[in-house]
This record gives structure tokens, sequence and C-alpha cells, in this order.
């Protein structure tokens, strides 16, 4: 049985939604599995709708998560819940900014990260993995404020 | 240099990948969603890149590139390839004696696009070979292929790929070179690179001729991939329908196509043949369900409403189950915004406030069309700003002619403004014009490219700098401005209403960086 594990990655242009999905992708990547990431980009820049659909398993096939299949929605701000909430199937996971006590977050850029940590929980990927990628995709004068973000998400 | 590793990477950085693996000795292109990172990413590797003053400019180079036996790599939007269009025709019959590839990228659905054009179409018509990948391990094959395919018969070849394609990522596995890169000689050949009538027609019979070559060819290509399937369905496809249509009916049989011009069209029928139902499944026009009915093989194919828009899983399914009733209207997002602190605001503000009739153009600036400025009336095709002013201009009442005010970035100006310029001057309407440059210093809305204006080549080398301002003035256009729109609002106003009171053309360049582009050069 080819088990494809669907998550969406949604906010505005400008929160880290292309970051949050690549550093996941990466992270997956690196665990060994077949991997698809589809978004779109161009006005995403202009502080619009974002969202990325990262899809993984044995064989993955088409890049876009069918309305309705995503196991997890992560969403990083609040109203942009209910123009992403169609994609999530029944019993999924919606993952929202509360989940995150932001008085804790040192960086409150860094909520997406925090949100990943979150998501982490769910996902069999070792820690390492999640490490490796958000060092890769992240300057490294922001690694320590990122890890921590995501260890928060993670407790 | 390391091809053992698997990478995952999106269609456009794969195709940068097989384009530096494969010795490509130039890349040329104008940038443009979804194709603009394949160049970028092909610089990053190493390659030799290079952002051409619009897409015609750029495949005249790359045809120059190519005729001078280099491998050579040109990228546009599908838009582009209009622009690109007139030497593209003729390449078709001159040849080339390097590969080149022309990567024409489509956006189904209009992500960020003013048409939706299908350029399948452009291979049939140009009579050039097309290729289509379906996910980025396809894309970084398939640009060899076609490098291959045009060193064989010496010709150009289309790579076309889709928005999902381009920035999809998938897993590619990369390989080494097994052809080198032939060292560029210039060999003459009037005879095919002269096309004077006398040349040109036996051109035409030779390019239908390597057609023909092609097309037996590809009846038993690599790149068309048959797999069986249950006898009750049988489906056509080509490049990212195909995965979203074996997800989608995983029990059929398929015939996925990679080459979707010249056709496969014996293989085809065999395949149509051996199916109790067959099915095309093609995002966009009905190209390929044409082309085979055309051949005498009888397909289905799909109901009008999905020419509109992308496919996806959920489509196919509605196409297999012959589904036309109405679709699910699924929650519109928030739309993109001028940026808050963006310089340009300024001038949409005034020309809101003065009630002109403003012909817009392509880029980050049509957003001026939103409220709160709705101060962007027309907005066709790169520079058309200009031209479409003036015509509205020759023909409407001294009154509303005065209200009309042309808008256009520095990227676009550069892009295909310098024409439009060149016609207020020669066929000056009675009014006069007004040319506004809204010069940011950047080309923003594709992600910061540099172009001719900014003093900068692709890799960030020192380059040099055209003068809007200058380039104007030398055509005799007395009265060009320069004014920063931050410091001098007040005069801004007062010069635009002066300009559109008096009968002379007028270009007033508001100059001020994108704030976006501030930000990433601190970086």
């Amino acid at each position: 049985m080819n088990k494809i594990t669907n998550v969406t990655i949604a906010g505005l242009g400008g929160q880290g939604v292309l970051k949050a999905s690549d550093i996941l992708t990466a992270a997956v990547f690196s665990s060994g599995c077949d991997i698809k990431k589809s978004e779109v980009h161009g006005m995403s820049q202009r502080g619009g709708s974002v969202s990325s659909d990262i899809r993984f398993g044995a064989k993955v096939l088409s890049p876009m998560i069918p309305r309705g299949t995503a196991d997890y929605l992560v969403v990083l701000t609040e109203d942009q819940v209910d123009n992403n909430i169609d994609t999530l199937r029944e019993g999924g996971t919606l993952i929202k900014p509360d989940t995150i006590d932001s008085e804790k977050l040192t960086n409150k850029r860094s909520i997406n990260v925090a949100l990943l940590g979150v998501l982490s929980k769910h996902l069999d990927i070792a820690e390492s993995c999640w490490h490796e990628a958000i060092r890769n995709h992240l300057p490294e004068k922001l690694f320590d404020v990122n890890i921590e973000a995501f260890n928060l998400g993670r407790r | 240099m390391n091809t053992s590793k698997k990478q995952l990477l999106s269609g456009n950085e794969a195709i940068a990948l097989a384009a530096y693996h494969w010795g490509v000795k130039l890349g040329t292109g104008y940038p443009g969603t979804p194709s603009t990172e394949i160049l970028e990413n092909f610089s990053r590797l190493g390659g030799k890149a290079q952002w051409a003053p619009n897409e015609k400019v750029a495949l005249e180079v790359g045809i120059g590139a190519a005729y001078s036996g280099a491998r050579t790599l040109v990228t546009m939007k599908h838009v582009g390839v209009n622009v690109a269009a007139d030497p593209l025709f003729t390449a078709a019959y001159t040849g080339v004696s390097g590969g080149l590839v022309l990567i024409s990228a489509d956006d189904p659905g209009m992500a960020s696009s003013q048409n939706e054009q299908d350029n399948r179409h452009y291979a049939r018509a140009a009579g050039v070979v097309m290729l289509e990948p379906a996910d980025s391990q396809e894309s970084y094959d398939f640009l060899i292929a076609g490098l291959e395919i045009s060193e064989k018969w010496k010709m150009p070849v289309i790579l076309r790929l889709t928005t999902r394609i381009c920035h999809s990522k998938t897993i590619v596995q990369p390989r080494p070179c097994d052809s080198p890169s032939p060292e560029p000689s210039y060999q003459t050949d009037r005879a095919m690179r002269v096309m004077v009538p006398a040349n040109a027609r036996p051109a035409h019979k030779k390019l239908r001729q390597k057609l023909s070559e092609v097309a037996l060819w590809n009846e038993t290509s690599a790149l068309n991939q048959a797999i069986s399937g249950d006898k009750s369905l049988g489906i056509i496809t080509s490049g990212i329908s195909f995965m979203h249509a074996l997800e989608a009916a995983p029990q059929a049989g398929f015939l996925k196509l990679g080459i979707t011009y010249p056709l496969p069209i014996e293989k085809i029928r065999q395949f149509a043949n051996s199916y109790e139902r067959c099915v095309v499944i093609e995002e966009g026009d009905p190209y390929l369900v044409e082309s085979i009915r055309a051949a005498g093989v009888m397909v289905e194919g799909k109901d009008e409403m999905y020419r509109f828009g992308e496919l996806n899983v959920e489509r196919v399914k509605r196409i297999l189950a012959k589904d036309a009733s109405p679709e699910a209207i699924l929650p519109k997002g928030k739309p993109p915004q001028l940026c808050q602190g963006c310089p340009h605001r300024i001038t949409f503000e005034i020309l809101r406030d003065m009630n002109c009739i403003v012909s817009g153009d392509i880029g980050c600036y049509t957003l001026g069309v939103l409220p709160p400025f709705s101060a962007i009336d027309t907005c066709l095709c790169m520079g058309a700003s200009i031209s479409v002013g003036l015509g509205m201009r020759h023909v409407l009442d001294e009154k509303q002619a005065r209200k009309i005010v042309s808008v256009i970035g520095d990227s676009t100006f550069m892009h295909s403004g310098i024409t439009g310029l060149v016609e207020m001057v020669y066929n000056r309407p009675q009014t006069g014009h007004l040319v506004i440059v809204l010069d940011n210093n950047t080309t923003a809305m594709t992600g910061l490219q540099e172009h001719p204006g900014t003093g900068y080549s692709l890799d960030r080398q020192s380059a040099h700098q055209v003068s809007i301002e200058e380039l104007s003035r030398s055509l005799g256009i007395e009265k060009t401005y320069v004014m920063d729109p931050r410091k001098e609002i007040e005069s801004l106003k007062e010069r635009i209403a002066e300009c559109l009171a008096g009968s002379d053309p007028a270009v007033i360049v508001v100059r001020s960086p994108c704030i976006l582009s501030v930000k990433a050069r601190k970086k």
C-alpha cells in the first residue's frame, strides 16, 4: 500500500511559508522517501496568500494535494485558515499559530519553524534531519533562535 | 563534477543543472514567471548566463551562438515566445549547428500572467520539435534529449514547461555527460543561413523533410512511454497531466508522450486500438485530441470547461467520468498588493486624484489597478502602455485625450517601451502625450532581476548602464524630467498637470528604488 503523507503549509507572502516548506521538504528528503513539493510563486511576493503542498511516501505522483486529502494543514496566520481548510481531510490535523505561546518566541518571525516543531511530533523523521534542514536553509546567525523555536513547538 | 548524488530540485533547477552538466556555452533569456530561476541557477552553477532586454533579442543572440556551433539555452515565459516568434519561425528553416533549446514556460491557470495561451501550438506552427517533461527528473533528461535532437537534426527544439513543472521540487538523479560540448567554430553556409526567397524555398522543404524523419524516429523513441493497464481504459497524455492522470486512474493503460510535436501517430493509433475506451488527458487547449483525430484515430477529449485553468487529480477524475457539472468554487485567498512602502504608490495616488485614464503595463505596478488606487485602465502586454496610450490620444476628443497617461516600469521600458517612444515622436498626437516611467531600478515582479538600466549584469558584475532620460532626450523629447516621488510630491503633481495641459511629447522618469531590492542588497 502506497501511503502518501500530505502536508499543506499556508500563510501570507513574507511570512516564511516557502522557507518552512523548504525545511520540511529537506528533512523528509534526507530521511530517504520519495517527495514532491509544489507551490505557485510570482505574485506571492506582494503579501498575497501563499500555500505550499508537500507530499511524501513510497512513490508520489501528482505534486498537488487533492482537495480534502491533506493529513496536516499548517497555517502561519489565523486569517488564512478559512481559505485553506478545504484541503484538510476529515480527521486531519490543523496546526495554527495559537498552538505556540508567542511570548516564548525570542524572534516572532520564527513562528514558521516553531509550527514545524509542532508538525514534527506527528511525523517519523529523525530530529537530526530537522536540525540539518534548518541549518541548511537559514543564515548561520539565525540557527540558534530557530532551533529554540523548533524545540518550543516540538515540546 | 559530482553527478552521483540524488538531489531535490525544481524543474527550473533541474534544467539549469542539465545545461551545466552538458556544457551549454550560453544561456540567455528575459525574466518571466515561471521561467526566471533557470538562468539564475545556471549562472550560480558557473554557466555563462545573461538577461537580454527582451525575448526576441534573447532568441536571436541564442541563434547566433547556435549558428556558431555552441550548445545554447534560451529561456522565457509563454508570452515571451510571442515576442520571439519572428526569429523562431525562420530559425526553423535555417536550422542551427550547435544544439539550441528554447524553454517555453507556460502558465495554465495564470498564476502570474496575463493569458494562459498554450504554446504547443507554436511547435506545430513553426515546425519545431517539442518536448514536455512531467517532473524534475524528466526536465533534466529532456533538456539533454532536446540538445541531442537539436544537434542530430540541426534544428531548434522547444522544451515546454508549465508552472507546476517549473516550481515543483522532485527528486533528480543526475548523470555524467557522455557527449562533450563541441568547441564553437563558424562554418559558412549561405544557402542555409541567408533567408532570401531563393534560399528560403528549399529551406522550407528541408525543414519538412527533417520533421518527417523526426516523426519516424519518434515512433520508437524511448521518450514516449507506454504503460499497459486494464483494457477498458487507455489514457494518452503528456507533461504534468500524466502525473495527475496516473494518480486518478492507476488501473488504466497509459501512453505518455514525451515528444508532442511531431507526434508518433502510428504508436498512438496502435495504443488507441488496443483499449476499449481511449481518452486524451491534456491541460489547456485540445491540441493533442485534435491532432490525433485529424489522423483518423478516434479518441475522447474533455469537456470545454476543462480548457480553463490547471488540471489536477480531481479534475482528471471528472473528465474520465464525463462530469461537466459546475465545479466547487474554492474560497479566494488574499490578493497581492503594491508593497506598503512602495515609492510608486504616490504616482498612482496622484493619477487617481487627477482622474487620468491610465494606459498601464506589465509588472508589479499593474497592482495599481486595485483599490485604493484603481489607477490603471488598460494592461495588455509588455510595452503596450505607450503605444496603446498613443492610439487613444489619436482618436479621442481633446478633453479625454488630455487625460491619457502611459505608465511603464523601467525593465518593461527596456523590453519594449523604447519603440513606443520612437512612435510617440514620429506619429505625434495633436495633444502630445505623457509617458511616466516608474523606475525602481530592477525587474521587481519576477524577483529582482537586473536589466540594461540597472548597471549590473545577471551575475551582478558591473555593466554599462543605459540611461532612460538620455535615451528619451536623444529622440528629441525635450520635456524629459527625472523626479524623486518621495521628495518631490508637490512638484510631481504640478509637472504631470503641466504635461497634460501642454501639447508636447513628455517623459517623466519617477525614480526611487524598489524597497524589496534595498532589503535584499543589505543581506
